[in-house]
């Protein structure tokens, strides 16, 4: 038996999602412009800023999860807070050069360009 | 619980997606502000490559957003027609990716020129292949949607084009614009 397509909510007509994909291109634009100002801050903020909201408006407006079931969030959400889990556990070792028993030995190469 | 067996099955695979590339992503911005030499390395890649390719994928989750419309108004042969737009548009961001990658180790930049550039093949790399293998499941979808059955499909390969999307918005940042 075939089963049956999301029809269970309000949906957006054609214009609205080429709407949505408008502002998603005016984002990108701006995620490609703003970093070039060369202020790290502002960098920081349109680049992976506006990233999180180009991902948020994907997966509310084009995946839906605005009018999915609440637990498809909290499981997405779930899975993101084990990564937090994992960076916030392994990063600070990772960031220290060393430790107790241990140090460091990797020297990244200083030049800029790839091995010819 | 309401949901069908397949968008089901997929917000799973989805939910394992996420930690496979939020442990290479996570893994890549801890090994970032470790190693300050990154963002040297980093300035070779090109932002404007980067910036199209988010462009077409973004174009591409529109169409399949739009396939997954039609297929909800029962219009499969719109769906189908609709879905090789995106199949399309991943072909465009696999040949975009080529030439770059060719180029890149034209210039001597290869996977074992530094971490910067492992991480780099390896994030690109695993992204396309579910660019691949999006574009070969939604043109089996394609075929079925064509002939107005099994149009449920539409949906859930849509959502799985959406996340590699979604991956990709990440990547882009890290790996074009943090220089």
């Amino acid at each position: 038996m075939a089963e049956r397509a999301h029809t269970d909510a309000p949906h957006h007509d054609e214009t609205s999602y080429v709407a949505i994909w408008g502002v998603l291109c005016a984002l990108l634009g701006v995620s490609v412009l703003g970093p070039m100002a060369g202020v790290r801050l502002l960098t920081l903020i349109t680049a992976f800023g506006i990233a999180i909201v180009k991902a948020y408006m994907v997966c509310r407006y084009f995946m839906h999860l605005n009018i999915e079931k609440k637990w498809v969030a909290y499981i997405l959400g779930f899975m993101l807070a084990i990564m937090l889990v994992f960076f916030g556990g392994v990063a600070p070792d990772v960031l220290r050069p060393e430790g107790l028993r241990w140090q460091k030995t990797y020297v990244e190469p200083a030049t800029a360009g790839g091995e010819r | 619980m309401d949901v069908p067996t397949g968008r089901l099955a997929m917000w799973w695979v989805l939910a394992s997606e996420t930690v496979i590339f939020g442990g290479l992503l996570g893994s890549y911005v801890m090994m970032r502000l470790r190693h300050g030499a990154w963002a040297d390395q980093a300035a070779n890649t090109n932002t404007w490559t980067g910036a199209f390719n988010t462009l077409v994928l973004l174009t591409s989750s529109l169409s399949a957003v739009l396939a997954h419309q039609a297929a909800e108004r029962g219009d499969g042969l719109k769906a189908a027609r609709l879905l090789r737009c995106t199949i399309l548009g991943g072909g465009v961001f696999l040949m975009v990716k080529a030439f770059e990658w060719t180029h890149e180790i034209t210039e001597g930049f290869t996977i074992t020129s530094g971490l910067f550039w492992s991480f780099y093949y390896t994030a690109a790399g695993l992204h396309a292949a579910h660019v691949v293998a999006g574009m070969v499941i939604m043109f089996i979808v394609s075929l079925t949607a064509a002939r107005n059955e099994e149009l449920h499909r539409v949906e859930n390969v849509g959502i799985y084009w959406h996340f590699v999307d979604v991956v990709w918005i990440f990547l882009f940042p890290l790996l074009y614009i943090a220089k």
